[in-house]
Parts: structure tokens; sequence; C-alpha cells
């Protein structure tokens, strides 16, 4: 037998055989495995040098990328403390404090991967990014009443601009075993979005009918001031040539939605098959998450 | 784009006779299918199985000899999906032929004891799903000339109950969780060049997320985002647990019968 017959034969097959012999990716599978094993499942450390492993030399955009996202999930994190801590949700309904419950966990789950994995790449992960407390005291409902004074109505504001954000940023991560990574925490994120809807009476996707349907959250550009450097992270510069299209855009991949597929389909049903993107400058402009952060 | 439109088969006079021998098959039994057995590997999925410790015998044989290649007979029921962004594309577009077949099923006959909120979320459901199969196609083939499947290819619901509640919430659920689980592992395969079907595909990733969520609380309110959808503990917790290609045909597989899809020609790791 011949050790290196073998590896002219994988090479016929794939040409990139010898490089992909501990490659990154081959590093991120084998995370992949041992996640699911239990007894591998319970130590940071092994994460962080996994990281450190995987990704020594990577850009900085990454580490940028995901300080931005461990400083909206901060935020999240401190909105749904302080709604814990209130008394609206002290006479909430078991089912709604379980969701609500639910969700915090989720947050404090995605801050520890993301600080994590901050820290396997050599960065010191952000902290202190919290919900705006006079802000937080205006909200005198838990979900009835006017959205923009309930705290599920901000609740919604918030998981929706996060799942735009995630969008914002996933392509800066493309190439990188990250992106699965973020993707995975947009996805929940959606979930939560999707439950304070139903929670709240509302559809669980974008749609005309919501009662927040003109709030900014699902609008687009720069219009109320934005300071995105707030977090003191390096973000890419407010693109006002392309601002993210409107959660009621139509329009997906240059084919009119609702006249270009065949059939006809309503306005409503096209704007909601599609969650749109937001950049930086869009999620931290006053009139969306920046005006709700702060001491 | 132009590779995109070569339809995924040849059309073969001859299958027929064949099919109908098949077509009683129970949903059960689609890895006795020869295509299923005949699937190739391809050269991502030999590399695979080149890394497994099983694999080392063959592997010590393969050092040794060099026998010719032999013809292999190519089964008309095996689809393989094309190499690069088009295969991917084409798993998303089969997984929105599942979702628009079931939702579209339960919206034309609800349960009778399905509520009135039933009926409203799966008219969205039915609406959002169709779009995605229509858009997807549109990408796969921007001219809508090309016969992308074979005529008497479709997602079987013989073996799904959707006359009751109960039955269409189960089936509907895990088809927009398997949706939900596959995107974010399909999204990071795609090249850099793809960026507005790329783009596209991360629009619909949330929304299959939100169908799951809604699709779980109508069925266990509480449920929309579960133990068994998101990791609770340990290195991954707060996580969506995914499926790779390749776990997420597996779950399909029964559904397409007597076709059977191989993804051995998808980007790695599938």
């Amino acid at each position: 037998m011949d050790f290196f017959k073998i590896i002219d034969q994988l090479s016929e097959v794939d040409a990139d055989v010898l490089g992909r012999f501990d490659s990154r990716r081959a590093v991120f599978s084998s995370l992949g495995t041992a996640a699911k094993r239990s007894a591998m499942a319970a130590t940071p450390l092994f994460l962080g040098a996994l990281f450190q492993k995987a990704y020594a030399g990577t850009t900085a955009t990454a580490v940028e990328v995901l300080q931005y996202a461990l400083a909206l999930e901060l935020f999240e994190q401190d909105f749904y403390k302080k709604v814990q801590a209130s008394a609206q949700y002290t006479a909430a309904s078991a089912a709604d404090k379980g969701a609500i419950d639910q969700i915090k966990k989720h947050e404090d789950a995605h801050a520890v991967l993301l600080s994590t994995a901050i820290r396997g790449l050599g960065a010191t992960p952000i902290t202190g990014v919290t919900f705006k407390s006079a802000v937080f005291a205006t909200l005198t409902t838990f979900k009835t009443g006017p959205a923009a004074t309930s705290q599920l109505g901000i609740a919604q504001l918030l998981e929706d601009t996060g799942v735009r954000a995630y969008k914002g940023r996933a392509g800066e991560l493309l190439g990188t075993d990250l992106l699965t990574v973020a993707l995975q925490i947009h996805s929940v994120e959606a979930r939560h979005a999707a439950k304070i809807r139903i929670m709240r009476g509302q559809r669980a996707w974008v749609n005309p009918a919501d009662d927040l349907a003109a709030h900014p959250v699902y609008t687009n550009g720069v219009t109320a001031g934005s300071n995105p450097a707030q977090f003191g992270l390096v973000v890419p510069p407010y693109d006002a040539t392309k601002p993210s299209p409107r959660e009621d855009n139509t329009v997906q991949s240059n084919v009119p939605i609702t006249t270009g597929l065949g059939t006809t389909y309503t306005s409503a049903d096209a704007q909601a098959s599609f969650d749109e993107i937001l950049q930086v400058a869009e999620v931290l402009d006053n009139s969306r998450a920046g005006g709700l952060i702060g001491a | 784009m132009d590779g995109q439109r070569v339809p995924l088969y040849w059309p073969r006079p001859d299958v027929r006779g064949k099919q109908a021998g098949l077509i009683n098959l129970r949903m059960s039994d689609h890895k006795l299918l020869p295509a299923w057995r005949e699937q190739s590997l391809g050269r991502r999925g030999f590399l695979r199985v080149s890394a497994a410790t099983a694999a080392t015998v063959a592997l010590v044989a393969a050092g040794c000899t060099t026998d010719p290649p032999e013809p292999v007979k190519v089964d008309p029921f095996l689809l393989t999906l094309p190499t690069t962004d088009a295969g991917l594309f084409f798993f998303a577009y089969l997984l929105a032929i599942a979702q628009a077949t079931v939702f579209q099923k339960v919206a034309d006959t609800p349960p009778t004891d399905f509520t009135a909120t039933d009926r409203a979320v799966f008219t969205d459901l039915r609406d959002h799903a169709v779009i995605n199969r229509e858009l997807l196609r549109r990408i796969i083939d921007p001219t809508g000339a090309a016969a992308l499947l074979p005529a008497d290819f479709a997602f079987s619901l013989a073996s799904l109950t959707l006359t009751t509640r109960a039955g269409a919430l189960a089936a509907a659920q895990q088809l927009a969780d398997l949706a939900a689980a596959a995107y974010p592992t399909v999204l990071p395969l795609l090249s850099p060049a793809a960026l507005l079907p790329r783009t596209l595909l991360l629009k619909m990733s949330s929304v299959h997320a939100r169908h799951a969520a809604t699709l779980r609380d109508l069925r266990t309110p509480g449920s929309f985002a579960a133990d068994d959808a998101v990791f609770t503990t340990g290195l991954f917790a707060g996580q969506l647990r995914t499926k790779t290609p390749l776990e997420t045909l597996a779950v399909l597989a029964p559904f397409f019968a007597p076709y059977v899809i191989s993804a051995g020609n998808l980007p790695l790791p599938v």
C-alpha cells in the first residue's frame, strides 16, 4: 500500500485535498460534531480555543460584526431584564411571562456566545449597552393600549429591528463559518419577533395591517440623526445612495412580486414574504434603536 | 446563469412502465428504490467518506489497485442537483415546493376543526410559500421555458393526515421548521458573486422562522422556540438547531419517492 498513492487518488477527485487537511473548515466541522456530544458542551474555553484556532489571521471585520451583534443583544437583554423587574410583567399571565422568560434566556445565551467568540478572536467584548430607563418608564402597560407605550409594542420593534440588523451585516461574514453562527441567532430572533407579534394579536410577519406598520422601524434611511460610532466600533459608513429597502417593498431580485410571477399576488403577501435589511446607521437612527439606547 | 437553465433530468420515454411498478411503494420504503441505492457519492461525498475511519479499509484497497471504472447505468428516478449556486437554489426550490404543496392543500380544504385564526394563517402561509417557489423558479430559469422537473414529480401528501387540525399543524410545522433549519446552512455555501439571489434567500430565511414559530404556537402554545428547535444548554445555547442540505433531503426523501434527490454535487460541506 502506498500512502502517497491514496493522496494522489484523493486529489484526482478533489484538487484542494491537500489544503483541506486541518483547514479551518475541518476544525469547525469537528466543532459541530463535538457540540452534539453533551460531554463537550459545557466548556466555553473549548469554544474560545477553537475560534482562535479556526480564525487566526481572520480580518478585523469579523470581530467588528460580532461586537455590533453583541451590542444589540446586550441592549435587548437589558430591555427584557427591565421588563422582568416591572409590575406589568408581574401582573401578566403565566403564558406571557413564560414567553418573555424564554426570550430573555435566549438573549442571555446569545450575549455569552458572542462574547466568547470575540474573546476567542483575541478582542475584548463590548459591555454596558442598556435600554434608556427614562424611556422604559413611559411604557405603562404590558401589551394593551397604544403600542408606543406598551412593553410588548417596543419589544416587537426591537425584535423586528434585530432581524433586519443581522441581515444588514451578514454579507461581511461571508466566507467565514461565523456566518452560520450569526444566521442561527438571526433565525431565533425572527422566532421571537413572531411570538411577540402573536402575543400582541398581530400577524407574525410584517404586513400593512399591523398597528405599527407606519413606524420608522419598518421604513429606511437616516431621518432623525444617527451616531453609528456610539459603541466605539468600526462600522461601515452610511451609504445614503443605497438606503435599505422599506418593509413595504414589493420588488425582489428585480422582479415585481405582485405582477411579475405569472399570477397576481397582493401587496401584503409580497411584503410579508421577505424581511428586509437595515444598515448600521439606519438601525442606530434616533427614530429606531438609536433613540432607545442609553443610561 | 446559463448553466442553471439545464433541466435536472432528461425525459425518458421508457420511464413510464418502470414507474408504474413503483408507484404503490410505501413511503417508508424509499431507501429500497434503485435510485436511492445508486446515488453517486460525487467528489464531495467521496471526500467526506474518505475522512471517516470506517472507510480506511476501502482506502487501503484503493491504494493497492487501480481497477478500471465500470460503466454505471443512469437511473431515471435519480435527480442530481446541479453544482455550485444553481444546486443550492434548486435545493431551496424543492423546499418551497414541499411547503407550498402542504400549505395549498390545507388552505384549499381546511380541517373542520380549524379556527378562523388557523384559516387566516394558512392562507398567508400558502401565499408566501407560492411566492417563494415561483421566485426561486424564476432565478433558476429566468425565461421560464425549461421543464425543471419531470412532469410527474410531486411532493406526496399520502402519508400526511391533513384532515384534522392536529395532523395539518403537525405536517406544516415539520416543513416550516425544516426550511428554517436549512437556510442558515445553505446561505454560507453560496458564492460571493451571487449577491442578489443570496440576499433574496437571506430575506426569506427569517420569514421561514416566523412561519415555524407561528405554527408551533398554534399547535402547542409557548413552543415558538422550544428546546427541540433551539439549543438551550451548552456550547450553542440560544442557537437554532440547523440541518444540512443532506439532512434536509433525507427528511424530504419519502415524500419525493419514487424520485431520489442527490446532493452529491452541492458545495461542501453538505
